[in-house]
């Protein structure tokens, strides 16, 4: 028995040195190739969009954090490229909507937690609408939708007119006092080419945010929007957002 | 950028409601302000100098000129608050070299240009072209030099040449006015087709700006035909004075309409000058009443055209384009868009102006005719006379 399970494994072993040699052989170029195309980004294979589950979000803040800290966006508190809104609804109607400081440091105890129906938390930043009013009034053209559906500033092209952040019906934008042109939300574009997430997405700890594809069915996003009730924010403009609101409060503007 | 910081920070202490965090800086200030209404004068000028060529307003014959050459100075520094504005002046070329088409702003450079050099210039110059030529042949010096260049060879003072600068103000006036019209209905596109600013967002708005650049243009003419006619010591003509306020009456009433807002632009800039017209315009005020009424008339039609055009732009962006709050516009004085900077771009077109006077004299008694004997000593109604019958025969022709 035992001389047969040598014999056996010899000749496996015979068998497995050819195998093993010509899988090598294949799989070196393949896989060569997949990192070539890994590290080669097509814009034109990607059309990204985020979705974001109200219900979800506890108002912490981290997300803002992220953004500042990945993004280098100024510490002040008049310049961001995402923050949080918590609105609170109280018996009576009135609404009453803060966010002190972005929401950077999470928010302060609800004055008079009695009254209020409902509260909830809103995270708001670029909507990289599919149909952007700031790119149609940029004078030179610095600010353009990519192929990716990314909507972008160029910085050294931007000539500071400020046109775009009157034309943004979102309050999005920003004029970064730094380089005296305007600043937005990117997507975190640096690391969603290298197929990383944004900042935001992944320093979120009850997975609020969901980035991803919109054109690929499979997509956590898409399966998000499958299983959501859906809303994007001043659908009445015509900007068609890329940014999808779950179980959004009709109060949220 | 500490300062800036500390700017905003007092803003953020007086917000009411909630604002999107982005929006406690006001975008466009003071300078952007000015623009408007700078443009709207030049509009509205042009506007009364064509009433005199196309319209053949005869009244207003006598401030033709001064018109024109207002209009040119206002033009000329209507684009410094916008550059002074920009956070990267440096680049403003860029509009001119990859502009983007589909941007209302990217059109200002051609809209600006055409304007400039089509319109204003061209009809400046066939306008004076005989008047330099006889100016170089008689003067002496620097400014015999200076109108030789300004008339740029063209040395004919054949009755064919005069005749044919007469066809080309003409035509070029005819363009000239949906030109500015162009201009001004321009600068309210800019206002109203921002869809994301329920106060601006309306197709009103570049006829809210032109019937107000009316309005303003000629209170500022008036206003300088006023004043240069008592510094010169003449006499006024007042058929011309009663002419431009009732036009100045008619303009108020179409863009009272559309104003709204404040003590300044209802009470003092429409109301105040409404009675002041009418009454000087309609009641048997004795000739030295209505001068001054009209002449506080114009002067208030600034100061409301000027607040028109600041609860438009600054009104716009104080509230939040969530519609929960509203912020707090805090002018600066110093500082590339702060108020003195503001003052010295309004100061400067009357500077503009005051050499252009020099060079260019629009005053009647500076116009040279051939039929009159001795040029320059003749009294304003003998000119006046060589000059209807200067009109009258190309017509006739």
């Amino acid at each position: 028995m035992a001389e047969e399970r040598t014999r056996r494994e010899i000749l496996g072993k015979f068998a497995q040195f050819p195998c093993a040699a010509m899988l090598l052989a294949c799989c070196g170029p393949l896989a060569s190739l997949a990192q070539a195309s890994e590290r080669r980004y097509n814009a034109k294979d990607h059309y990204y969009g985020m979705g974001i589950q109200v219900d979800k979000c506890i108002g912490c803040g981290r997300c803002v954090e992220a953004c500042k800290a990945e993004n280098d966006v100024p510490r002040e508190p008049f310049y961001f490229r995402t923050w949080v809104e918590r609105y609170q609804i109280r018996a009576g109607g009135e609404v009453k909507v803060d966010s002190p400081d972005g929401g950077i440091h999470s928010f302060p105890p609800t004055e008079e937690d009695k009254d209020v129906l409902r509260s909830f938390f809103v995270p708001k930043l670029c909507n990289h609408c599919d149909n952007p009013p700031c790119v149609q009034v940029c004078p030179v053209g610095a600010t353009f939708k990519s192929q990716d559906g990314v909507v972008l500033v160029d910085q050294d092209y931007c000539i500071g007119c400020r046109y775009c952040i009157q034309a943004c019906p979102y309050g999005a934008r920003f004029l970064d006092p730094r380089t005296s042109t305007a600043d937005k939300c990117t997507f975190c574009y640096h690391r969603i080419t290298k197929g990383l997430l944004p900042a935001c997405v992944e320093a979120c700890p009850t997975g609020a945010r969901v980035f991803g594809e919109l054109k690929t069915l499979a997509s956590p996003l898409r399966r998000m929007m499958r299983m959501s009730k859906l809303a994007v924010l001043k659908p009445s403009l015509n900007t068609e957002p890329k940014v999808f609101y779950s179980d959004l409060d009709g109060e949220v503007r | 950028m500490a300062e800036r910081f500390e700017h905003l920070r007092a803003a953020l202490g007086q917000v009411q409601g909630y604002i999107y965090p982005n929006e406690i800086e006001l975008h466009w200030g003071l300078l952007v302000v000015l623009y408007p209404y700078i443009t709207g004068l030049v509009a509205g000028a042009f506007i009364l100098a064509s009433l005199a060529k196309v319209f053949r307003v005869k009244e207003v014959e006598p401030t033709y000129r001064l018109a024109l050459l207002t209009a040119l100075a206002f033009l000329l520094v209507a684009p410094l608050p916008l550059l002074a504005h920009l956070g990267h002046p440096e680049r403003s070329f860029e509009i001119f070299l990859t502009p983007h088409f589909k941007s209302a702003m990217a059109m200002f450079g051609f809209v600006y240009a055409w304007y400039l050099m089509v319109v204003l210039l061209l009809e400046i110059w066939f306008e004076y072209r005989a008047d330099l030529v006889r100016w170089s042949e008689r003067e002496h010096g620097v400014r015999r030099i200076l109108h030789w260049l300004l008339s740029l060879g063209s040395r004919s003072l054949a009755p064919e040449a005069v005749a044919f600068d007469k066809k080309a103000v003409h035509v070029i006036t005819l363009v000239g006015i949906p030109s500015a019209f162009l201009l001004h209905g321009y600068v309210g596109f800019i206002f109203g087709s921002v869809k994301a600013n329920p106060w601006w967002s309306s197709v009103l708005m570049p006829i809210v700006f032109l019937f107000s650049a009316i309005v303003s243009g000629i209170a500022m003419v008036l206003l300088l035909y006023y004043l240069t006619t008592l510094l010169r010591r003449r006499e006024l003509d007042m058929k011309c004075l009663d002419k431009l306020a009732s036009f100045l009456l008619y303009a108020l009433i179409f863009s009272r309409l559309f104003m709204s807002l404040t003590i300044v632009q209802i009470l003092i800039g429409t109301i105040g000058p409404l009675l002041l017209l009418a009454a000087g315009r309609f009641s048997s005020l004795p000739a030295e009443l209505k001068r001054v009424s009209y002449f506080i008339a114009a002067l208030l039609v600034q100061v409301g055209i000027f607040s028109t055009r600041w609860n438009v732009v600054i009104g716009g962006q104080l509230f939040s384009k969530s519609l929960r709050g509203l912020t707090a516009y805090k002018l600066e004085l110093g500082g590339i868009e702060g108020l003195f900077t503001a003052i010295a771009l309004l100061v400067l077109p009357f500077v503009i102006l005051f050499v252009l006077l020099k060079v260019l004299p629009p005053w009647p008694e500076a116009r040279e005719r051939p039929e009159l004997a001795t040029p320059g000593s003749a009294a304003g109604e003998g000119v006046e006379a060589g000059e209807d019958a200067a009109e009258d025969a190309p017509l006739g022709a």
